[in-house]
């Protein structure tokens, strides 16, 4: 990495190795070098989790056998379900941008535990290596699901345990992150800098952070526990031995439904990023948004049982859970609103970030509105466990978090490498990726009305007009997804020098930084007298 | 929601139907407006047109209307949810009683007079309640055109109900994930008019066997219906369990009791692994698999299903 510092102050922090080769990577407690070891580990397994997520499109292009045999299937889906949800997108944005951007934007020099902040990669990367190795060992890969409900879990003669196992460490690296940034946000911040002063950003991952301290640990015990039936045979959810498996089920969604708003929340604070500086206005209802992140980080705790609607929870159980759903999203609807009235006589800068943002928006609306059909009683018995549900959490998942993450990365890049990308196939990636996640995952919709349950390796021929054209929106979306990814890392290597400090005429504090950050970010810590968002 | 000619399929269709028209209705209304106006606003406002943005922080009145908007909307879908959902809590007294049994891959149907039967046969306009069995792990059992679904958890009673409207034959699927041949466990309902029903229920023969069939043709069609071929194959491939192909009269290594040991696969062999399949296991195959069919298949099914291995034997 070369950039040009002739006019440079301080070098930037690529330039500053302690070590040579790959040890200034992995020995480096520096928050941005350890935000980018992140980037390209989650950017590789997401690679490996979108080929998996391919296999299973062009599995179902046609009804019977098409390129594989229901236990390779069974598989594939579990992997990717894995991956993508316990590698991917829990740690995504607060793991890579969080590390990166979080100290900067908040006028710090690092975070506050710089090493436990590297400790934490090593959990991550260690956890993952245990989760790959249930793919070669004797006993075949897992054929749970990313679930692993009991008590098929138990049945299973494939290697459950390495999966449950890695799931389990991983947790630990999460929970180490968050208790980093919550102490990160309390002590660290700039001078002058109130709370109601701080960027939107770094307040999404404060309420993240609370969830990943709190919610973690309750599927670290799960997971614990299932090892334990596993190996010893103490009854806690196989029937067989006396045990529930409904209560399986509450404790998991006790901590994988808090687990989308670990997700969700920095991708809506991300955007709250972008949206005012391509605006060029300040947010609009700046209060409004942090009350409901807060809102949902907390509501977000209670509503787990709608999971779990056709269980045999009780009549009073299930109302309260389909009452608290659709409670958690009015703070989601809110900065919806709140979002577009920010573009509302803007003065908008059409780049690349801004078209990730606003279609965040469209896609976010899509999944939230669904969200509101499997909320309602009714109507989530019929759509329980079909399509439909695949095709909503993809909305807000990969939707939400992958939009996000594309618009960040877009937004952040000339800050993050001191180099530029290029726009046109910026653009044009979007735009195929946009149309491409659209065809796949809208059928999946009908799909599920028409009744076709998920994780469903063959169909019924009535089913088969609605996963062509899913199949096809793969090849578009993966075609898309290659050349947003050639783009950038063609760009991170030899595009433009843009070591211009604010490209984008933002007004938060990685604005005032060099491109590339130097080591210390700053040459002198801010202090702080406005709002985040004051253009005038 | 469904295809146009099974709108009335149960009683429940009308009443779920109409909160899918509405809480989508609403969605298509909202989503279209938003977007409609986001892309208003990126042409009208965007920098070239609207070169000077106006700073707007926020508008306190406007919040609190829509934050009042969003609360009363949610709670009015709520409960039109909620409404459309009690009436399948709520079981009519007179329902007739059936017992649907899941396990790896298969469901069984069994009326209060022994009948069992692999399809799931109702009178029209008749309350049916479903007992909800399952022996091994968590199925569902999901009708689509009924708009009715609900997990079948091991060691957990639970029950469902319907009331079919419209003679016809709709599918079932197990809905929750259940392992290997978890897409190829489903089944039909066949709705009969009060008559053809009656007549169907009190011939209590278990598999329906036309007197042209030779023994062994009536032996795979009671596998056939029992499920038995989604595990056991007949062309000698390797599935879930062994295939029947060429093991009759011959030798098999099996493991008892963790010791292994040669037994001959005779009459005894066969009859004991079907009413209790976990005593000897075939070395390569797992343990714990299959249940015991014990009260579902009698004795002189068993010999039928003997005539089908020694003729594949041979």
């Amino acid at each position: 990495m070369t950039t040009d510092n002739t006019a440079r102050a301080e070098p930037s922090f690529f330039e500053y190795k302690k070590h040579k080769g790959i040890l200034a990577w992995i020995l480096s407690t520096d928050h941005k070098r350890i935000g980018l070891l992140y980037l390209y580990s989650i950017m590789t397994f997401f690679i490996v989790g979108a080929i998996l997520g391919l296999l299973m499109k062009l599995e179902l292009i046609a009804p019977g056998k098409t390129i594989m045999e229901a236990k390779t299937y069974n598989g594939v889906f579990t992997l990717h379900g894995i991956i993508m949800i316990f590698l991917i997108v829990i740690p995504g944005l607060p793991a890579v941008f969080g590390n990166f951007m979080l100290p900067i934007l908040i006028g710090a020099k690092d975070v506050a535990f710089p090493r436990l902040n590297l400790l934490s990669w090593y959990i991550y990367i260690f956890g993952a290596i245990v989760v790959l190795m249930s793919q070669f060992m004797s006993g075949g890969p897992p054929d749970t699901g990313w679930t692993f409900y009991a008590p098929y879990s138990f049945k299973t003669t494939t290697n459950m345990l390495p999966a449950v196992l890695g799931a389990f460490i991983l947790g630990f690296s999460s929970i180490l992150t968050g208790l980093n940034f919550i102490v990160t946000i309390h002590r660290m911040r700039a001078p002058g800098m109130t709370w109601l002063k701080m960027p939107l950003f770094p307040w999404a991952l404060y309420g993240t952070a609370w969830i990943q301290l709190l919610a973690t640990p309750i599927i670290g015990i799960t997971l614990l526990m299932t090892v334990g039936e596993r190996l010893f045979n103490i009854g806690f959810f196989d029937p067989a031995l006396g045990g529930d498996p409904i209560l399986y089920q509450h404790l998991f969604w006790i901590y994988s439904h808090p687990a989308v708003y670990v997700m969700i929340l920095p991708a809506m604070g991300v955007i709250s990023e972008i949206l005012p500086t391509f605006a060029q206005k300040t947010i609009f209802g700046y209060k409004a948004i942090i009350f409901s992140t807060i809102a949902i980080a907390f509501v977000g705790y209670f509503v787990w049982g709608h999971h779990m609607f056709t269980s045999g929870m009780s009549g009073t159980a299930l109302y309260v859970f389909s009452i608290l759903t659709f409670l958690v999203a009015i703070p989601s609807g809110i900065k919806v609103f709140n979002w577009v009235s920010t573009i509302y006589k803007g003065s908008i800068n059409l780049k690349t970030p801004f078209y990730w943002a606003v279609s965040f928006i469209f896609v976010f609306m899509i999944g939230g509105l669904t969200g509101l059909v499997l909320g309602a009683l009714a109507t989530n018995v019929h759509v329980h466990d079909t399509h439909f549900v695949v095709a909503h959490f993809h909305f807000i998942v990969f939707g939400g978090v992958g939009f996000a993450f594309m618009g960040a990365i877009h937004y952040w890049f000339p800050k993050m490498y001191g180099r530029m990308y290029d726009e046109t196939w910026a653009n044009m990636g979007w735009l195929i990726f946009f149309i491409g996640f659209l065809t796949l995952y809208l059928p999946m919709f009908y799909l599920g009305i028409a009744g076709m349950p998920r994780r469903y390796f063959d169909y019924l021929p009535q089913f088969h007009g609605g996963n062509i054209i899913s199949s096809f929106g793969a090849i578009i979306m993966i075609t898309g997804l290659l050349i947003i990814i050639t783009n950038l890392v063609r760009s991170a290597r030899m595009g433009p020098i843009s070591t211009e400090r604010n490209p984008w005429n933002g007004k938060t504090l990685e604005w005032t930084v060099e491109s590339p950050p130097s080591l210390e970010n700053f040459e002198e810590i801010p202090v702080i007298e406005k709002g985040p968002y004051e253009y005038e | 929601m469904y295809s146009a000619d099974q709108l009335d399929a149960s009683s429940f269709v009308e009443g779920v139907d109409r909160v899918f028209y509405i809480i989508l209705g609403f969605s298509f209304i909202f989503l279209i407006v938003i977007t409609v106006l986001i892309i208003v606003f990126m042409i009208k406002y965007r920098k070239s047109k609207h070169p000077k943005a106006v700073q707007i922080e926020g508008n306190t009145r406007l919040e609190i209307a829509w934050t009042i908007a969003a609360v009363i909307l949610v709670l009015a879908l709520f409960f039109i949810g909620w409404a459309g959902y009690k009436p399948m809590r709520n079981i009519p007294d007179d329902a007739m009683k059936i017992t649907a049994m899941a396990r790896m891959w298969q469901f069984n149907f069994m009326y209060e007079n022994g009948k069992v039967t692999d399809s799931l046969v109702v009178p029209v306009g008749q309350a049916v309640e479903l007992d909800l069995i399952a022996l091994d792990v968590i199925h569902s059992l999901y009708i689509p055109a009924f708009r009715v679904k609900e997990d079948m958890v091991p060691g957990i009673e639970k029950n469902m109900w319907f009331r079919a409207q419209r003679e016809g034959g709709y599918d079932i699927f197990c809905a929750e994930y259940c392992g290997l041949e978890h897409s190829f466990m489903n089944a039909r309902v066949r709705v009969l008019s009060d008559s053809a029903f009656q007549s169907w229920y009190v011939d209590t023969t278990r598999v329906e066997i036309s007197k042209d069939m030779l023994p062994w043709q009536a032996g795979y069609e009671i596998l056939r219906k029992n499920g038995c071929v989604a595990c056991h194959t007949s062309d000698g491939s390797k599935l879930v369990g062994p295939s029947y192909r060429g093991i009759y009269g011959h030798m098999a290594e099996v493991e008892t009791g963790g010791q292994s040991r040669e037994v001959i696969v005779d009459s005894l062999y066969i009859r004991n692994s079907i009413f209790n399949p976990n005593d000897d296991i075939v070395n390569g195959y797992n343990k714990g698999l299959m249940l015991s069919y014990e009260g579902l298949v009698s004795d002189e099914e068993i010999g039928l299903i003997i005539e089908y291995l020694r003729h594949i034997s041979q």
